[in-house]
């Protein structure tokens, strides 16, 4: 009954969308206030019937109910409660569902916080919400109905892929679906002004804090599944530039540049035609992204099944939406006033470029993402675009936006003083150079890129720490006036300084990890040691042990540091789900501030049991890094400019005077 | 010395010509030199690829060919069930390795032509072979439906 209600729910859910997405576009053109109030009750109840729905399924999976599809393939009764529910989502119409709910909890936040938006921009961006959502649950109805029952009932379900079993990874796709779904808003926005033609300083306001929110779950989305990958695959790496990376990826890049050239709408009212384009552009590639994943054009462990059905559905979806987006941007944009002047060297041209470098960057990823999928079309020929193309490409175009983003933050608007920014960065850039030196010297032999991308790590903190240095006069010599004044420093502040300081730290563990990691191969056999990094490792052997619902083959390590006398147990496994009898790996993992001392056991051979054995050098740092960024973007957001109704108080305030 | 809104703009839209066009000859230089070019052993057989040209090969590992040798070594064949090429890789295998499944290993061809692989590519699971191995046996027509549950 519960899954006959959750889908009934999901068919009234489509109904209001519909509601939703036509009565107050029309009430916005006509200038009908009543229709225009459609808005807020049908996004809020089109969230709660969705939640009802998302609520019924979970159900479904809690109790394992086998006589439904999806839980009969994707569950077991004896798997851990957190990945019964996990499970809800590990599967391509559960995970369909999660999408259209985040969909709907933000067009149902607009709703309920956005009391001080005017009533048409308002009705229009939460129209436009729904028409994304009209799409969607045609799609789950229609093609990906996760309510389907089996009849007769299995006793017994299938089992979730192990490999996705795991803590990090039950969070990862509820994270990345917020940034993803989150750039929906922005996109919203983009249309809504387009179809009333006006572009302000309060709609930039009004569109940055979503897209910050979005970019926060994006990045920390990303970062989830890539520090899964580095522990689960055992195969010791972070990033392997799958297409299906590159698809949540893409519209990082792209939200990253919308992040930055909104704040140039804000304050100085240029580049709006740009900004829009990129709102459009980023919930595009969110689409392709859905569409490159959920199709099956691409094989990956997120492809959960290849069905051409779905592929042709959600390409309709993407042709519909930016075609349409897009028709609409040539149509009006042409008719949007242009904004504030600004001389070559400022803060907006700094900006300009920051957008460039992203948006280049993310054509060329999207072209190695691409490129396979047309050759195949067009000729045939079956290639692969790897890693080297990625790491060139990339690599070179963003190496030079590295260079300059700490000059950002210290260039005025309008006209700016290139001199007076580099005495100010002076420290920063010694640092920086000292830091390189270190790096060359200690790491003899090692490749110069190295060194210099060391230099650019250090160079961005430094960067970062400047500027908050100058800002609060720290070179006044009066401490107490400092602290007074970083004490009074907008949190946007130090959101920036946080954001980038954290893409210096993640870049000096990229350049670590890359440059001087350390792999030995080898079969051991219990006593047998080996030195790595300064380390000694030895076997200490190997015994079967029983999990809830697997069986492992434990090998116990002991791990020794050079002149220390202490020793740490290690424990990696070669485990079999029982349900599938699928093998994995579980690593064994020991973080140091220095670097990830990381085991695997691979096959018994004749002569022993092979083990890997890695010395990730700083790869901690990729993930302190991103939490700073992710925390960057939560102060940010905190700023008192972003709360609930500060433009509101603005607009009186400029009323007042 | 103040430039005029035009010249601003075009001075602006040049840099970003500049720096597209940069992008855009990188990218087909990186396309150009790193791209790899997938085959069954029937293929390279008809293409008469030599040693030293680096691709990715894909089929089934033949039944009853995988033979460990010294340490990490080892040697398995992989079949379309037309052609069959000897491969060698050293190193450890992926966890879904089996004899009778699909696999994607990438390396080059030896003066005796045997395929080196550095990299023999892992599933993800159970239920799926690589799509490029699935579609070369679909073109060779041993593809047996159900082969691909779900």
């Amino acid at each position: 009954m519960i899954a006959e209600f959750g889908h009934f729910v999901l068919i009234l859910a489509l109904t209001c969308a519909v509601l939703q997405s036509t009565l107050p576009l029309w009430g916005a053109h006509t200038g009908h206030a009543g229709m225009m109030r459609v808005a807020e009750p049908a996004a809020l109840m089109q969230f709660l019937l969705i939640g009802l729905s998302f609520a019924a399924l979970t159900h479904t999976f809690m109790v394992s109910d086998f006589s439904l599809k999806v839980v009969w393939a994707n569950s077991h009764s004896a798997k851990p409660m957190i990945y019964k529910i996990s499970g809800v989502w590990g599967n391509h119409e559960g995970s369909m569902l999660l999408w259209v709910l985040i969909l709907a909890l933000f067009g149902g936040c607009v709703a309920a916080f956005g009391g001080n938006l005017p009533q048409d921009l308002r009705a229009r961006v939460i129209a436009v919400q729904g028409m994304i959502g009209v799409a969607f649950l045609l799609f789950i109805l229609g093609t990906s109905n996760p309510f389907e029952r089996l009849n007769p009932a299995p006793l017994e379900g299938r089992g979730l892929n192990p490999i996705l079993q795991d803590p990090a990874l039950a969070i990862h796709p509820p994270l990345l679906y917020t940034g993803y779904v989150g750039l929906s808003i922005a996109f919203a926005f983009a249309v809504a002004a387009l179809i009333s033609g006006k572009v302000d300083a309060a709609w930039a306001r009004w569109v940055r804090p979503w897209t910050l929110a979005a970019w926060m779950f994006l990045t920390a989305g990303i970062v989830m599944g890539s520090w899964w990958a580095y522990y689960e695959l055992g195969w010791g790496g972070w990033w392997f530039w799958d297409p299906v990376e590159n698809a949540s990826f893409m519209p990082w890049l792209i939200a990253t540049a919308l992040l930055h050239s909104a704040i140039v709408v804000e304050r100085r009212g240029a580049l709006k035609i740009w900004t829009l384009l990129l709102s459009v552009l980023a919930f595009s590639l969110s689409l392709l992204g859905t569409f490159l994943v959920r199709s099956g054009v691409l094989t990956s462990v997120h492809a959960f099944a290849t069905d051409p059905q779905r592929g042709v559905f959600i390409l309709l979806i993407l042709c519909v939406f930016i075609g349409g987006a897009l028709a609409l941007f040539a149509l009006r944009a042409p008719t949007l006033k242009a904004g504030g002047l600004f001389a070559p060297i400022s803060r907006e041209t700094a900006l300009v470029l920051n957008n460039l470098f992203l948006t280049v960057s993310a054509v060329a990823v999207l072209t190695g993402t691409l490129y396979p999928l047309l050759l195949e079309a067009l000729t045939g020929d079956k290639i692969s675009v790897g890693p080297p193309y990625f790491n060139l490409t990339f690599g070179i175009i963003v190496l030079p936006l590295l260079v300059l983003v700490p000059f950002g933050p210290f260039l005025s608007w309008k006209r700016a003083d290139v001199y007076g920014a580099s005495q100010r960065l002076m420290w920063a850039a010694i640092l920086a150079l000292i830091a390189a030196c270190i790096a060359w010297y200690a790491m003899r032999g090692g490749p110069v890129l190295a060194a210099f991308g060391i230099g650019i790590g250090v160079w961005l903190v430094g960067g970062a720490i400047s500027e908050l240095a100058w800002r609060s006069k720290l070179t006044s010599g009066d401490l107490a006036l400092s602290w007074a004044r970083f004490r009074g420093l907008p949190r946007s502040a130090f959101g920036t300084a946080l954001a980038h300081a954290g893409v210096g730290i993640m870049m000096l563990g990229i350049v670590g990890v890359t440059a001087w990691k350390q792999e030995i191969v080898l079969v051991m056999n219990p006593g047998d040691s080996r030195e790595i990094a300064g380390m000694t490792v030895t076997f200490k052997g190997e015994a079967p042990r029983r999990g809830p619902n697997y069986r492992d083959i434990v090998g116990t390590f002991e791990m020794r540091q050079e002149g220390s006398t202490e020793t740490e147990i290690l424990e990696t496994s070669k485990r079999v789900y029982i349900p599938s009898q699928q093998p994995t790996s579980e690593v064994a993992i020991r973080t140091f501030l220095s670097g990830d001392l990381y085991l695997v056991m691979g096959d018994k051979v004749k002569e022993g049991r092979t083990v890997r054995i890695y010395f990730n050098p700083l790869i901690p740092w990729i993930w302190i890094g991103a939490v700073f960024m992710f925390f960057g973007a939560v102060v940010s957001l905190s700023d008192r400019r972003y709360r609930v109704g500060a433009p509101k108080r603005a607009r009186a305030r400029i009323a007042e005077a | 010395m103040a430039m005029t809104r035009k010249q601003r703009r075009s001075s602006l839209i040049v840099t970003a010509l500049v720096i597209l066009g940069a992008a855009v000859g990188l990218v087909l230089f990186a396309l150009e030199d790193t791209i790899v070019f997938f085959y069954t052993p029937s293929e390279v057989a008809e293409k008469n690829i030599g040693p030293g040209q680096r691709f990715r090969l894909g089929g089934l590992v033949a039944e009853g060919s995988v033979i460990r040798g010294q340490g990490t070594t080892i040697a398995f064949s992989v079949t379309d069930t037309d052609k069959t090429l000897a491969v060698n890789f050293e190193g450890i295998l992926p966890d879904l390795f089996r004899e009778g499944q699909g696999v994607v290993a990438e390396g080059k061809l030896n003066a005796s032509g045997t395929f080196v692989a550095d990299t023999v590519l892992a599933k993800h699971d159970e239920n799926y072979m690589p799509k490029e191995v699935a579609d070369a046996l679909k073109k060779k027509g041993v593809w047996k439906e159900g082969q691909e549950s779900q």
